[in-house]
């Protein structure tokens, strides 16, 4: 059943933070000089070898007194993220307009503060979490967006989504459908993932890790690059500058940690994005791909970029500058194409050296500029859940 | 007291109810009703039909329990389980896996099983569903702490109306293990799930008008003690809309949001013909 075309929304402010640094002008930055934000892994008691993408600062940041309860690396990069390119003041200004209960909060993330509740585990006494750690909403998946709805003063609609890799991907298509409805007028969006022994420790275990930085589509790439991030966006009713056009959510049906091996559910993601946008693939000007370096979801994604999109269109994976950053990697890389249609700039692939031989033309090694008008954000997750966003660039552009 | 602009009429059908005491729909909507006992000894964990015996042993809790009312509420509804977006709903996801994540990684992170890993996932039960049904639509997991139930039930229903189709949804959580279980106080087994349809169908239960409210409104209370003895579970947010789904009667259900915001429901039940007959 193909969707019908839903009317754009406009993205009023948006931000990231990541391994590349605080906020959207230290991410272009690293984008137009291809500079990886990865490092050596230095996470942790006992490192794993790999490479990291690692946001600094977190261990001294102090969250304000009103908000301290919450305190876990989570919601400390939460915190970090909120403070970039004045998004707390879009989001008063958002809320002076609405009022509180008119702006919905959706936030993905992968594992919350997983971190914190293994800290709690080599804290124990006689069994039981030390008093330091009795923070029943800490320890928890909501923890993020509980968190962020205090420190931003919202009272509409709060949900955290956790659908692993597309988490914060999906936050856009939840937050329209709300706002179609006439039950919110805006919605804050976003995700927030930090590094921990769950993912590090459990990425590896599935031998999905790489020894090196991660070479997305390189012929010799061997695994993932885990990377911590914060991003966020807000989304309002009517047209702007930069617009949210589409959205497409599909499954696998195939397999809990292995994509399906012709990407038919990316592949329905796609189309269903495409069709609310009312577009077709040779309008998209730059693809943001999942694009992880592990062997399968490269070969699968890489194919399908490769037989649905003209040799025209730019496309690559930003997890060599940022890490696979999981639950925050959908708003991420929605931040990097709102970028590309701000800012003219689509990346390149950092790290690879030797693009795999199954991958068309549209995948670059380097960045390049260029008007682009339309921008597509690939998001695809473990339990094969799938998430395609189409941005573009609006009349009051 | 400040309410959302009208939003579609929408059809419930297939309600699906599963916890130890009240292992089922009939068992546990006869105890609501006051026609029944709760079942003596209690269930010990749903098998789900949709998984191999082999398969069905190794599952994790939150998967036995989700997938169970899913496909009773899927059967009862009579769709094809493969054309209905699903939207999942768990306010702690899987504790056993997560006390299992956690002990290992304090004793020794290099011995983490890959299987566990990928099953520590909050989707892994929507996931599993998918796979199991050859279910290609949209597939979505959420957690909203306390009022998780409220807000998968807003996820749902917004999609059912934005998209006009039908969505199945399920909730489920389970008691904390280990040293969790110090923190997080949710207990016993719940799972519930029902489809939501924009159309009315034979297989129509009840319809209901929702919209959300400002302001600090009380929510509905559970009424039967066999509820009453579920609150410990952290989908407890589920139990009176099936209460009074059972019961059957037109009424008004307030479910809680967050402090300030809640979901109001007004409910109609649908005659049902297998009962006039």
């Amino acid at each position: 059943m193909t969707p019908s075309r839903i009317p754009p929304l406009q993205i009023s402010a948006f931000t990231a933070t990541s391994a590349v640094g605080v906020g959207k002008a230290a991410l272009a930055d690293a984008l137009a000089h291809s500079r990886s934000g990865l490092r050596a892994n230095d996470f942790g008691a006992s490192p794993l070898p790999t490479w990291i993408g690692r946001v600094d600062g977190l261990e001294a940041l102090q969250l304000p007194e009103a908000l301290a309860a919450w305190d876990c690396r989570n919601n400390r990069l939460a915190w970090l993220g909120l403070q970039a390119d004045g998004f707390m003041e879009a989001v008063a200004a958002a809320h002076k307009r609405y009022g509180p209960t008119r702006i919905a909060l959706i936030l993905g993330t992968s594992t919350s503060s997983i971190g914190e509740t293994e800290e709690a585990y080599t804290q124990l006494v006689d069994g039981a979490f030390p008093p330091g750690q009795q923070r029943p909403k800490v320890h928890t998946p909501h923890s993020l967006a509980l968190f962020v709805q205090q420190a931003l003063g919202l009272e509409g609609p709060s949900e955290t989504i956790s659908t692993a890799c597309s988490s914060s991907a999906k936050v856009f298509a939840s937050a329209e459908r709300l706002i179609r409805l006439g039950l919110v007028d805006a919605a804050v969006v976003g995700g927030v993932d930090t590094l921990c022994g769950s993912v590090l420790f459990g990425f590896n275990s599935l031998e999905l890790v790489s020894p090196e930085p991660c070479r997305p589509f390189d012929a010799d790439r061997n695994g993932i690059s885990l990377g911590e991030a914060a991003g966020f966006a807000l989304v309002e009713r009517g047209r702007g500058a930069l617009e949210l056009l589409g959205y497409g959510e599909a499954s696998d049906a195939h397999h809990m940690s292995t994509p399906h091996p012709e990407g038919m559910g990316a592949e329905r993601a796609l189309d269903d994005a495409l069709a609310r946008a009312g577009l077709a693939t040779d309008a998209i000007d730059y693809i943001n791909m999942h694009g992880t370096a592990s062997t399968k979801n490269d070969e699968v994604e890489g194919a399908l970029v490769a037989r649905r999109f003209p040799a025209t269109t730019h496309a690559s994976s930003t997890k060599g500058f940022t890490g696979h950053t999981l639950g925050a990697a959908g708003i991420v890389e929605a931040v990097i194409s709102l970028l590309a249609i701000e800012t003219g700039l689509k990346p390149g692939n950092v790290n690879t050296t030797t693009l795999d031989a199954e991958c068309g033309p549209q995948i670059k090694l380097q960045p390049a500029r260029g008007e682009v008008h339309y921008a597509l954000s690939n998001s695809f997750g473990f339990g094969g859940n799938n998430c395609s966003l189409v941005f573009g660039k609006g009349a009051a552009a | 007291m400040m309410t959302t602009p009208k939003t579609p009429t929408l059809y419930i059908e297939g309600p699906a109810f599963w916890a130890a005491t009240l292992p089922g729909w009939e068992i546990a909507s006869a105890v609501f009703r006051g026609d029944g006992a709760p079942a003596d000894p209690p269930a010990k964990r749903p098998s789900p039909q949709l998984l191999a015996p082999a398969e069905r042993r190794r599952a994790p809790d939150t998967v036995a329990l989700a997938l169970e009312v899913a496909g009773a509420a899927i059967a009862a509804s009579g769709r094809d389980a493969a054309d209905l977006p699903c939207v999942f709903a768990s306010a702690h996801g899987d504790l056993g896996i997560n006390d299992y994540m956690c002990s290992t990684l304090a004793a020794d992170p290099l011995l983490l099983s890959p299987i566990k890993f990928h099953n520590s996932v909050h989707n892994a039960a929507v996931g599993y569903w998918t796979i199991g049904t050859g279910c290609m639509a949209a597939s979505n997991s959420l957690a909203a702490y306390e009022s998780s139930f409220a807000s998968g039930l807003l996820e749902a229903a917004a999609q059912c109306a934005a998209d006009q189709r039908a969505v199945l949804l399920a909730g489920y959580d389970m008691p904390a293990v280990g040293a969790l279980a110090s923190v997080t106080t949710s207990r016993e087994m719940l799972a519930v799930a029902l489809v939501l349809s924009p159309t009315r169908t034979a297989r129509t239960v009840a319809s209901f008008e929702w919209s959300l409210a400002a302001g600090a409104l009380p929510a509905t209370r559970v009424r039967s003690d066999a509820a009453r003895a579920l609150e410990v579970n952290a989908m407890a947010d589920a139990l009176p809309l099936f209460e009074a789904l059972a019961r059957g009667e037109s009424e008004a259900l307030s479910m809680t949001l967050s402090p300030t915001l809640s979901l109001q429901l007004q409910l109609q039940p649908e005659l049902q013909l297998e009962a006039l007959n």
